[in-house]
């Protein structure tokens, strides 16, 4: 149903760009699925609404990029096809995203870091060459300013809160950083995406990012841990253990009963 | 004697347009449904294509609108209706929904269905909601917000500390 052509226009290799929808689509689909996974477990009810909520846009924004994913492969696969029937490492979603949703401490800070991030990203693919994932950022902009003021405010709350929930909230944050260099990593397909206007260079979102880590930390009265070794391996379909897990939840029922339509 | 009536092809497609439009004006948001997919801005555009196909575009209000595929499906039964079976529902992204598409009669419809119409002048700060809100009840602007979330992604919930009676507000997007 989605109008999603392709914009001849722009000259890039198929699958460098297949990969990069691959990647900006699974990173909205898992993390949006371990947000779902909060559903009905929340400490509050406006809260499990609000996540709910959350995880809600990130689907959507993952249908768009899947679909046009699909398109730009060219072999048939729709959004179903490469959400239901890939295994674990022909994702690309950001390791981050796939690890456990942990406790609500856990999620809320995994949000802010990721949020921070996405929000000025998908400001700069607004004026990306390639018009389709210009629209789709365009749209997936908005919902993130309602993301990363959520989560920040979460983020503040926990820390700025009591011993219990600052130690909680200050775990996560160490236990997250070497997740975060994966968001500014680059390979040579994306550098070649990069240099024809399709993708944007991540180095370029480094500073608004810090900026935002370190006001909100501040506030919420956290420490940023010292930045070292990194994790990595997505870019590659390198992932922790824990995707498989959620990809065999969230895949059941198609493979169970494949090509099962309601 | 009024003269016959020539039956020209531009004449059958714009009767079939309008045939078409005036059937789409009964079609209306699953979750607010005082709300038209015309008040709304979702619809886009309605056209003539090959093989007098009617052509509807609609546009999405969240990027994860649950609503979307019922709208579709509703717009295509409307159109059977009116003997309309050859359709086509094309879903755009660009460019993106904003609550300012939302049309004069739309948001008077909201209010008095008891949702807060978004802000106009969708400015940054009244996209988070650092606007004054009137209550829908009572008019009184002294509101407070309970929730950044309610019952829609598109819908905060708020409560009048006038008359008490909480409410929702139609984000601004």
């Amino acid at each position: 149903m989605m109008a999603a052509n392709i914009d001849e226009t722009v000259k890039v290799d198929r699958e460098a760009l297949f990969q990069l929808a691959l990647r900006l689509g699974d990173t909205s689909l898992i993390l949006g699925h371990r947000l779902s996974e909060w559903a009905g477990h929340a400490p509050i009810l406006d809260e499990d609404i609000a996540l709910s909520n959350l995880g809600l846009d990130l689907i959507g924004q993952a249908r768009s990029f899947l679909t046009y994913a699909g398109e730009v492969e060219g072999r048939g696969r729709d959004e179903d096809t490469l959400a239901y029937l890939r295994n674990a490492p022909e994702y690309r979603n950001l390791l981050m995203v796939e690890l456990p949703r942990g406790d609500f401490a856990f999620t809320m800070m995994r949000q802010f870091l990721f949020s921070a991030f996405q929000l000025p990203l998908y400001q700069k693919l607004m004026q990306s060459r390639d018009k389709t994932l210009a629209a789709i950022s365009a749209k997936a902009e908005k919902e993130m300013a309602y993301h990363l003021r959520h989560s920040s405010q979460w983020v503040v709350r926990l820390g700025d809160g009591t011993e219990e929930s600052h130690q909680r909230v200050q775990n996560a944050l160490n236990t997250l950083w070497t997740y975060t260099g994966e968001m500014f990593e680059t390979d040579a397909s994306l550098k070649a995406l990069i240099e024809a206007g399709v993708y944007c260079d991540p180095a370029s979102i480094r500073d608004i990012w810090n900026k935002t880590i370190n006001d909100v930390l501040e506030q919420a009265t956290l420490t940023r841990p010292e930045t070292g070794w990194m994790q990595s391996g997505s870019l590659s379909g390198r992932h922790s253990e824990h995707l498989s897990h959620l990809l065999a939840e969230m895949q059941s029922v198609q493979r169970a009963y494949p090509g099962l339509k309601w | 004697m009024a003269a016959e009536r020539i039956i020209t092809a531009d004449n059958a497609s714009a009767e079939l347009l309008e045939r078409a439009r005036s059937a789409l004006n009964t079609v209306c948001d699953p979750e607010i449904p005082v709300l038209t997919i015309e008040d709304l801005g979702v619809l886009r555009d309605v056209s003539i294509t090959e093989n007098e196909c009617v052509q509807v575009v609609i546009t999405p209000t969240y990027s994860g609108c649950p609503a979307m595929n019922t709208i579709s499906m509703d717009i295509e039964t409307a159109l059977n209706k009116v003997d309309i079976d050859k359709v086509k529902v094309e879903l755009v992204l660009s460019p993106a929904w904003t609550t300012e598409w939302m049309s004069e009669e739309g948001r008077q419809k909201l209010l008095e269905y008891g949702i807060a119409p978004p802000v106009t002048g969708g400015t940054r700060g009244s996209l988070f909601g650092e606007a004054e809100i009137a209550c829908p009840q009572c008019g009184s602007k002294n509101t407070e917000k309970l929730a950044e979330f309610g019952s829609t992604a598109c819908k905060a919930l708020y409560r009048c500390k006038a008359c008490l009676e909480p409410f929702d507000y139609f984000k601004c997007l």
